[in-house]
């Protein structure tokens, strides 16, 4: 009897993750065109002066990643709830942690980076500066993996409950709120010229916590929600 | 306890006053049993009275009310247990896009594969040949479920847990699930295996727990079985 390592139960799901989203890839795409439109809409309602949209450029894209990331969200831990593939993953004899790090880190390769790399075409259909877009990057890579595991740790929260929706939203925008205020305003500051280091670095820190803490909150809060 | 022959081996599990209750309301137990290597134990119990819970329970998913329940002697956490334990639940823990295979291998990866078998003779031994690349999805509940077993069979473990393992398999699943618990047995493990009814399990009489809600203890070792009603 040889119980594998846990490198190759790590490996094993990050594969098999993998794979599903590859077999499911049209799902994929949903949140790059919710914020492609959402981005697209603005300058229909607002009309189309390149100085207004200059101005609210980076917060729409910040909103917008935001909001499609919280779409995304659900379908971490939902699929493995309902079909008792959780159970197993609990049952494993690795740590729990660990495994539910390596399942974020997936969900955030396969949902965050995505909008990431359309991020540069978003904020140019909103006329942003280019001096400002290497900072809404830096934001947007430093704040996207921060939103990933706060919104683990609340899905695994509400995973046990049916229709969850509203109550994920509820728990998760205010944790949510900080992130947003601190990116947007990176940005904010770099186009208005003034200093933006302390923001980012205040993102930087929170990504650490988060990377930290988040998966053992997140084992801790899926055990809860197996009971 | 009248245990004799293999039983003078210390008990594999063990649960001593053990019960769980859902919002101050009982589930079952307290229950006092023993199961011993080599042994396959039958709990028995109408809809509702606990079985999947008490597997749960000793899966180390739930943790009991009161009571203890221990493993090899020691006191039961879910860190040592998940080493010895394999869990068939109702969901079978299959992803419907991945291929027969694809799952199994997962599962290899993720608890380690017992020594001389592979996800593929795994399958033949369930006898799923020829379904390894069919994604599970397609495949009907009867094969799903020997597709979860043949994952029970591949894992390292010496403990099964197993939950209506008969359901949904036809006659010849039926016996092939009796066949594997035999070898299971065989070899020095054992199994704790709920249904709601004894019928399906043909081969020997297996040690039953009666299980009904509240209170039941475990009649001695070869005493006349207790009519379930169905």
């Amino acid at each position: 009897m040889k119980p594998g390592t846990t490198l190759a139960a790590c490996s094993a799901l990050i594969g098999r993750d993998l794979t599903l989203v590859w077999r499911r890839r049209g799902d994929a795409l949903n949140p790059i065109l919710f914020a492609l439109i959402v981005v697209a809409l603005f300058p229909f309602a607002l009309g189309p002066e390149p100085d207004n949209l200059r101005r609210i450029a980076a917060g729409v894209v910040f909103v917008a990643l935001l909001l499609s990331g919280l779409l995304a969200l659900d379908t971490l831990f939902r699929g493995d709830y309902e079909d008792g593939s959780l159970e197993q993953l609990v049952l494993s004899p690795h740590p729990l942690a660990l495994l539910l790090a390596c399942k974020i880190a997936v969900h955030w390769l396969t949902t965050a980076l995505p909008l990431l790399i359309v991020a540069p075409l978003l904020a140019e259909m909103l006329n942003l500066p280019h001096a400002v877009l290497p900072v809404l990057l830096t934001a947007l890579a430093l704040a996207t993996p921060l939103l990933s595991l706060i919104g683990a740790v609340c899905v695994a929260l509400t995973v046990g409950m049916r229709r969850s929706g509203m109550l994920l939203a509820l728990l998760v925008l205010p944790l949510y709120v900080p992130v947003l205020i601190f990116g947007a305003g990176a940005c904010n500051a770099a186009q208005a010229g003034l200093a933006f280091m302390a923001p980012l670095l205040w993102l930087g820190a929170g990504l650490v916590l988060a990377l930290v803490l988040a998966p053992l909150a997140c084992a801790a809060a899926l055990k809860i929600s197996l009971s | 306890m009248p245990e004799i022959d293999i039983h003078d081996r210390p008990a594999l599990l063990e649960a001593r006053r053990l019960a769980y209750a859902r919002n101050d309301e009982p589930i079952f137990g307290p229950l006092d049993f023993v199961l011993h290597a080599g042994e396959v134990v039958l709990i028995e119990g109408d809809n509702g009275a606990g079985k999947t819970t008490l597997l749960r329970v000793l899966s180390g998913l739930l943790e009991a009310t009161s009571g203890d329940v221990l493993l090899d002697g020691e006191p039961l956490t879910l860190a040592k247990l998940s080493h010895q334990v394999a869990l068939l639940g109702h969901q079978p823990g299959l992803k419907g896009d991945l291929t027969a295979n694809e799952n199994l291998r997962f599962a290899a990866g993720l608890g380690g594969v017992r020594a001389g078998i592979s996800p593929a003779t795994a399958l033949a031994g369930v006898g799923l040949e020829g379904f390894a690349d069919v994604p599970t999805r397609e495949l009907s509940a009867g094969q799903k479920k020997r597709v979860a077993l043949a994952r029970v069979l591949l894992a390292p473990v010496g403990l099964w847990l197993l939950d209506e393992p008969y359901a949904n398999l036809d006659l010849e699943g039926i016996k092939l699930v009796n066949r594997l618990l035999e070898m299971h047995a065989r070899r020095g493990g054992a199994a704790l295996i709920t249904s709601h009814g004894a019928y399906a399990f043909t081969s020997g009489t297996p040690r039953r727990i009666p299980l009904r809600g509240s209170l039941r203890e475990i009649p001695p070792a070869g005493a006349g079985q207790p009519g379930v009603p169905r």
